[in-house]
């Protein structure tokens, strides 16, 4: 379980203009300003929970992650992962979490993988029975077959980030951190993540924290959102329920022609792609929409769809310095 | 720990080509050694003969590569950069894990100093180093003490990134400091009376000088040389206690950039 009560997070950073004078006056005058990274923030989320941390660039999402795993002490703010202080990195706590960065690795460059997992058995004390029954179900679950034995250098990204993840559970942690765990990834390798994301937390009753760039993502695995902008959570809740507040009406497409002028009638045209046709149509009216496209002559493959979180996202951060769809 | 060293010395082994020519680098014992074997080549210098000088610098080219390590380069890297994470994530301390990564390069390190440990037992130099059985044993714990004072003192210098931006800058410092004050350059015994005093009261003679000095008989006894090595400790342990200061209070500071 995660409490996390009125978290506080500042940085006091150093500013200096580009240019050499600058960087002189700098010597003797430093000028520094206080980036309030989070600032009051509280959630709670229950054991077996997956849920999705979101926000634009700079919202604070890593920062709290960072706090909640015990590489950040908060400036001030209440916050208990799995029953400790996280800032006190007490040992039964780290081996209860477990933080994944998409972008960092815990394996040694090197050597291969399998040198790192066996560092990080002994490190975190894990019997060597439990050791193999772990890493089987891990080698069965990303299919890592020969990948243990190469050196990680010479590893693709997707082969390093399946390797990564094994690093970052075999230890078995009940508590997931995981910042952009499918960053780089080609969509097969993300869907395989995302799948193994699902059956660890299926398995373990395992709590999953994820900030991903890819709203695929976010939408596959979490039933629960956290949107945070400005060090603020500005929603918490249902992301079914967060995508109908922001975005109420639904996503009509078909293939097969319509004349304009009926396109018009029955709701906002978003995309004419080839032969399908997309529409934004008020959910009061879906019935009379459907009906009438399905009365029309060679109308076809009709679906209807929530509005993709992409556009949610957009219209959250509207005006934003950094704009969705990065809302990582 | 054992499973940490192994994982050290794999590291090492992956590392070995860039570590041997790290480790070659030292050269300025080799320096010194011509230096002053000419100064003596006609009659000793004060009471330093042309084979004490051999004896001396052979030892300190040795105690140099034993004792030494990168822990300051790569602590300050690891806070500059943010991968400083990936240590604090894991169920031990990260001191224990620097430990055992630097320990485990002392195999390599005895290798490649081995031509130089042989030079100096083949040699007349020989006559000149310590035979017996309790000043021997004093020297080895003085080689720990001196391995451990470094390993604190890098600790030290590398948690201040915490603090610092570029805190390596203070590296080449305490460099210039060291090499004169800990008898890398010049022996102890040839300084003058109040430098000589002023590097008793530092910490830089115990992490080169010491050993050395007790390796070439400076000390008559083991009796003799026992306050020395027992100083000795006393610096390394109050340095690893600096250094746990220096963590302790810097490690509420990480920011984890880029991490």
């Amino acid at each position: 379980m995660i409490e996390v009560r009125d978290l506080k997070k500042h940085f006091k950073v150093h500013k200096r203009p580009p240019g050499l004078g600058a960087a002189l006056r700098s010597i003797v005058h430093r000028t520094y300003q206080t980036v309030e990274a989070v600032d009051g923030v509280s959630f709670r989320i229950e054991r077996g929970e997956r849920v999705g941390f979101l926000g634009p660039n700079g919202a604070g999402k890593t920062t709290t992650l960072k706090v909640l795993s015990g590489l950040l002490h908060p400036t001030s703010g209440e916050v208990t992962v799995a029953g400790h202080r996280p800032q006190r990195r007490a040992a039964d706590f780290l081996r209860q979490i477990t933080l994944v960065m998409g972008q960092k690795q815990q394996l040694i460059w090197d050597l291969p993988p399998a040198e790192t997992w066996t560092l990080n058995r002994a490190v975190f004390g894990v019997n060597p029975a439990d050791f193999d029954r772990t890493l089987a179900e891990l080698t069965e679950l990303l299919e890592l077959g020969e990948l243990a034995q190469k050196p990680t250098r010479q590893l693709s990204l997707g082969e390093r980030m399946k390797c990564e993840l094994a690093a970052a559970l075999l230890h078995r942690p009940t508590t997931l951190f995981l910042d952009e765990p499918t960053i780089g990834l080609d969509v097969s390798m993300q869907v395989t993540i995302r799948e193994f994301i699902r059956a660890y937390n299926q398995r373990h009753d395992a709590t999953v924290m994820l900030t991903s760039h890819y709203m695929d993502d976010v939408v596959a695995l979490c039933p629960r959102v956290i949107v945070i902008d400005g060090g603020h959570i500005i929603h918490d809740g249902d992301l079914r329920a967060l995508v109908k507040a922001m975005l109420p009406d639904k996503r009509v497409s078909f293939s097969g022609a319509a004349a304009a002028d009926v396109l018009a009638r029955l709701g906002r045209l978003v995309s004419r792609d080839g032969a399908r046709t997309t529409l934004e149509v008020p959910e009061a009216r879906l019935r009379e929409v459907i009906g009438h496209l399905l009365d029309g002559d060679g109308i076809g493959d009709l679906a209807i769809e929530d509005p993709p979180l992409e556009d949610v996202m957009r219209k959250l951060f509207k005006g934003k310095p950094s704009e969705p769809p990065d809302a990582g | 720990m054992p499973t940490m060293l192994r994982v050290g010395l794999a590291e090492t082994i992956a590392y070995r080509a860039e570590m041997v020519v790290w480790i070659l680098t030292t050269t300025m014992p080799l320096v010194m050694l011509a230096l002053w074997s000419s100064v003596a080549d006609e009659a000793p210098f004060r009471q330093y003969t042309q084979t004490d000088f051999v004896a001396y610098y052979l030892g300190a080219l040795i105690v140099r590569n034993l004792t030494s390590n990168w822990v300051a380069w790569q602590l300050s890297e690891e806070i500059r950069l943010g991968t400083l994470s990936m240590r604090l994530l894991r169920p031990v301390h990260p001191f224990a894990s620097f430990l055992a990564t630097h320990l485990a390069a002392l195999p390599l390190r005895a290798l490649v100093v081995t031509p130089a440990i042989v030079i100096l037992v083949l040699t007349e130099a020989r006559a000149v180093l310590i035979d017996d059985a309790g000043r021997a044993g004093l020297l080895a714990l003085s080689l720990a003490g001196a391995w451990l004072l470094t390993f604190g003192v890098f600790l030290a210098i590398g948690a201040l990134a915490f603090f610092l931006e570029k805190s390596l800058a203070l590296i080449e410092v305490y460099f210039g400091v060291f090499m004169l004050m800990s008898g890398y350059i010049i022996p102890l015994d040839l300084m003058p009376g109040w430098m000589r005093t002023t590097a008793e009261w530092l910490p830089f003679r115990y992490m080169l000088g010491a050993p050395v000095e007790l390796l070439i008989g400076r000390y008559p006894d083991a009796a003799a040389a026992a306050p020395l090595v027992a100083t000795q400790w006393a610096w390394a342990l109050g340095m690893l206690g600096v250094a746990g200061l220096a963590w302790r209070a810097g490690v509420r500071r990480f920011e984890a950039y880029g991490a």
